[in-house]
């Protein structure tokens, strides 16, 4: 059952991409490029999105299991460090070179564009690359550190 | 700043949105996990968790949404601009940022920013003001 929920919230996740322009990598740099013709449209896709996300996490508290029993997975990590804030700077430049964030990458590669294969095969690389380094990092440690 | 009016698209933005949301929404009431795409996408170099399904499954629906909007409509234009070689290298900070940075515009901009988590605005800003000044010098410094 988690599956086909997984499956289904990616579907419209995808389709809710397509509709708001977002898969669109010109109009993405339409918005990041504010001292040009500036196209606040993405602004709004952030809004509704953050509109009804609020909704359902308030909905969710502090259950300790999902509607359908399952274990909830928030993240429970507090402290602002380098990792977040330099991670965070190279993904924005990376966004603000091809106007493609992770999302709208694999639906670029849904639709067949081979710019969309280039870009999510380079993403993959480099997410194997953070595994690399974080594995030999961790050695001789017990656990690694958890994700979101 | 000067709005581009003609471009802008209000109405499938924010109905475009409310579907990312309603797609978040339904996941962590349902699955009980962020709608991240960088987390999910980099969980699946992990084999060892044993939790490859439902990534998967996930993974399987955003990359097919294309196919299924084919089945009833036009797919709108997506133009790429850019060349090969600047998408791999962008391609590649994006999946190793993402990861460093726990997150995307998905993760933090969208399921962070709807439980006010203090990471996750910090990492937002972070993310929108790099996009914006890489866009201001490649388009105006060191572009034509």
């Amino acid at each position: 059952m988690a599956n086909i929920t997984a499956l289904l919230a990616g579907l419209i996740f995808g389709l809710g991409l397509i509709l708001a322009g977002m898969a669109n990598p010109a109009k993405v740099l339409a918005f990041l490029d504010i001292t040009g013709a500036w196209d606040p449209s993405l602004a709004l896709v952030m809004g509704g999105a953050i509109a009804v996300g609020s909704i359902a996490f308030a909905v969710v508290g502090r259950r300790s299991r999902s509607y359908l029993g399952l274990p909830m997975h928030l993240p429970t990590a507090r402290v602002i460090d380098k990792r977040l804030v330099l991670g965070s700077l190279a993904f924005g430049i990376g966004w603000g070179m091809a106007g493609i964030c992770p999302g709208p990458a694999l639906v670029l590669l849904g639709a067949g564009s081979s710019e969309g294969i280039v870009f999510v095969v380079a993403m993959l690389l480099g997410m194997g690359i953070f595994e690399i380094l974080e594995r030999s990092r961790s050695v001789g440690r017990p656990k690694m550190g958890r994700h979101v | 700043m000067l709005i581009d009016w003609s471009h802008f698209t209000p109405w499938s933005a924010l109905a475009g949105g409310m579907g990312i949301g309603i797609a978040a929404a339904l996941f962590v009431l349902l699955n009980g996990r962020i709608a991240g795409i960088s987390g999910i996408v980099g969980g699946l170099f992990r084999v060892q968790t044993g939790d490859m399904g439902w990534r998967i499954a996930f993974v399987a629906g955003l990359v097919a949404a294309p196919l299924l909007w084919q089945l009833f409509h036009r797919l709108p234009t997506f133009q790429i601009d850019t060349g090969y070689g600047m998408l791999a290298l962008a391609g590649l900070m994006v999946g190793i940022g993402t990861r460093y940075g726990s997150g995307c515009t998905s993760g933090h901009g969208v399921c962070g920013m709807s439980r006010l988590s203090p990471r996750s605005i910090v990492a937002t800003l972070v993310f929108m003001g790099a996009g914006f000044v890489t866009v201001y010098l490649i388009r105006h410094v060191f572009g034509g």
